[in-house]
């Protein structure tokens, strides 16, 4: 069941509408960007559990 | 043309800079033949995949330096350069592919670990023990490859311009270098290599962050610039997607990411790792390089913001080194990014040569091969599919690379049902997979060429229209016609064959 957060990053990143705007922006970065940026710690975060889970 | 990026003289500091890098990894392509040697480098399984013994740091290194290819560089900030947000769909195509890998490609390990496989058509064959299955997709990665080494030509033929040199005799020259330590050092060469082009890229954009937001006056003013540039231009291009973008960018980014492992080289890079643990672990180190993708990207608005004049959007990178940094500098960046095309290309090449030894010479021509011939054939390969790589860049335009890279996309995404799904079940048969396959890639074929080679096909249902990535949608219609000649076969008795 753990191996299903691996969804996440496809539903956070492919749901276009919820993060293509500009504000909150976050040290001159438009929040379309950043968020985008964020999601890449996040997702290494996600896969590292399910490695920690599965082993 | 030169005269464009604003180096129209040989800059003597950058060159010499540039040179006594490209010495420095050509040097190390030719002494990788001794490094981690195993008992004997007469096999494919050490000329083809390094011994298949790279533990997490190496093979890292190696699909870092493979998968995000010089040609990114300076491809992704062009295209941003261009139109703005809807070029960083690289961002979460390079983000969601990791969570496919982590999903998938330990398992492909495993099969080709346990039965000796090279490629992705050996794993096919050993699982359907269909020739035409086998053929078909060692013939798609082949063709998709072919234009994807040319593309790594045209970002090197980018920086060498940069530097003030004209004529086709440097590009020559390193791709022959190229050529030699390949043959001779087979998968180790851009292994080795890849550690300094990797450490090259990364002081290289993280200095560029830095530095170049300081003097243009920071990001919150590179957006505005570059936003304002934007709306003076108007068109579908703007620091955010326009509605009728988004579909295109989302479906882009899917099918980007679940095309990107099925390509020879990265497949490559996976085969040759020591463990599937060693790849597990891998999809959650290498991300790190999306972010400098993400950073690069970013490259193309600071080029607004830099006031920079360019001919075509392929030299907004090396144009805003060459006016924001000291020349020594921008010749460390520019061979950061030459050798950044050698290692792609060479591992493309290996693949390639690895599926027509296994999957063309030895299933047609020569069954009975032994290991040292094939390591022999794959090398004699591996000089062809170069040469014919420069022969293209030299002799065709452009454009014709970027339009079959274009294709090759689409039809490598094609493959994907003949090697993932057999990894999770038996429901699919070789006959439904085949027609599947050749079905997606004809009806993808069609409409690309239709649409006047476009990635992007609207689909009209109604009153609305739908912007859908062509590979992505062929994808669908191929698993499942796929799927209904597989249920079709098996209604009328068909069983899968016993696997392996």
């Amino acid at each position: 069941m753990v191996n299903l957060l691996l969804l996440l990053p496809f539903v956070g990143l492919l749901w276009v509408p919820f993060f293509n705007m500009t504000e909150p922006s976050l040290f001159g970065f438009p929040f379309f960007y950043w968020y985008m940026f964020a999601w890449v710690p996040v997702s290494s975060l996600i896969t590292w559990v399910v490695w920690r889970t599965g082993r | 043309m030169s005269n464009a990026v604003g180096a129209p003289q040989i800059n003597v500091t950058a060159m010499a800079v540039f040179v006594f890098f490209f010495l420095l990894v050509t040097l190390m392509g030719f002494f990788a033949a001794r490094w981690k040697r195993g008992d004997t480098k007469a096999s494919l399984d050490e000329w083809g995949l390094g011994g298949r013994q790279f533990g997490g740091w190496i093979t890292w290194f190696l699909i870092g330096g493979d998968f995000y290819t010089a040609y990114t560089v300076i491809a992704v900030p062009a295209l941003v350069y261009a139109v703005g947000a809807y070029g960083f769909f690289a961002l979460p195509y390079t983000i969601i592919v990791y969570p496919i890998v982590f999903a998938i490609m330990p398992r492909v390990w495993a099969l080709a670990h346990r039965h000796g496989y090279v490629t992705a058509g050996d794993i096919v064959h050993g699982t359907y023990r269909s020739r035409g299955l086998e053929l078909a997709v060692a013939m798609t990665g082949m063709v998709a490859t072919m234009p994807y080494i040319a593309l790594q030509l045209v970002g090197m033929e980018v920086v060498i311009k940069a530097l003030g040199l004209t004529g086709e005799l440097p590009l020559i020259a390193a791709f022959i270098i190229l050529a030699l330590y390949t043959y001779s050092s087979g998968l180790r060469a851009p292994a080795l290599i890849a550690f300094v082009k990797d450490i090259m890229i990364y002081i290289v954009v993280l200095t560029a962050v830095v530095v170049v937001p300081t003097k243009l006056g920071g990001y919150g003013h590179v957006f505005d610039v570059a936003g304002a540039a934007f709306a003076a231009k108007g068109g579908a291009t703007g620091l955010l997607l326009k509605p009728a973008q988004m579909l295109p960018f989302a479906t882009l980014a899917l099918g980007s990411a679940l095309a990107a492992f099925m390509y020879p080289h990265t497949m490559t890079g996976i085969l040759a790792a020591r463990s599937g643990d060693t790849v597990r672990r891998n999809a959650i180190y290498l991300p790190a390089y999306t972010i400098v993708l993400g950073l690069i990207a970013l490259l193309g608005y600071m080029g607004y913001a830099a006031a920079i004049k360019v001919s075509s959007p392929n030299d907004v990178v090396p144009a805003l080194f060459n006016a924001l940094f000291p020349s020594w500098f921008a010749g460390f960046a520019f061979a950061a990014i030459a050798i950044g095309a050698l290692v792609p290309a060479a591992v493309m090449s290996i693949g390639a040569s690895n599926l027509f030894t296994r999957n063309v010479w030895k299933a047609y021509v020569d069954p009975t091969i032994s290991p040292s011939g094939e390591a022999k054939v794959a090398k004699i390969a591996s000089l062809v599919v170069k040469l014919g790589a420069l022969a293209a860049v030299l002799f065709l335009p452009t454009q014709f690379a970027l339009d079959l890279q274009l294709l090759g996309g689409m039809i490598i995404i094609q493959i994907f049902p003949a090697i993932v799904f057999g990894l999770f079940g038996r429901f699919f048969l070789a006959g439904g997979l085949l027609t599947g396959w050749a079905v997606g890639i004809v009806w993808g074929c069609w409409v690309v060429f239709g649409d006047g080679l476009k990635p992007v096909h609207v689909f009209k249902f109604g009153d609305s229209s739908y912007g859908i990535y062509v590979g992505l949608a062929a994808l669908v219609l191929n698993v499942v016609v796929a799927a209904i000649v597989s249920a079709v076969q098996r209604a009328a008795g068909a069983q899968p064959v016993a696997a392996e």
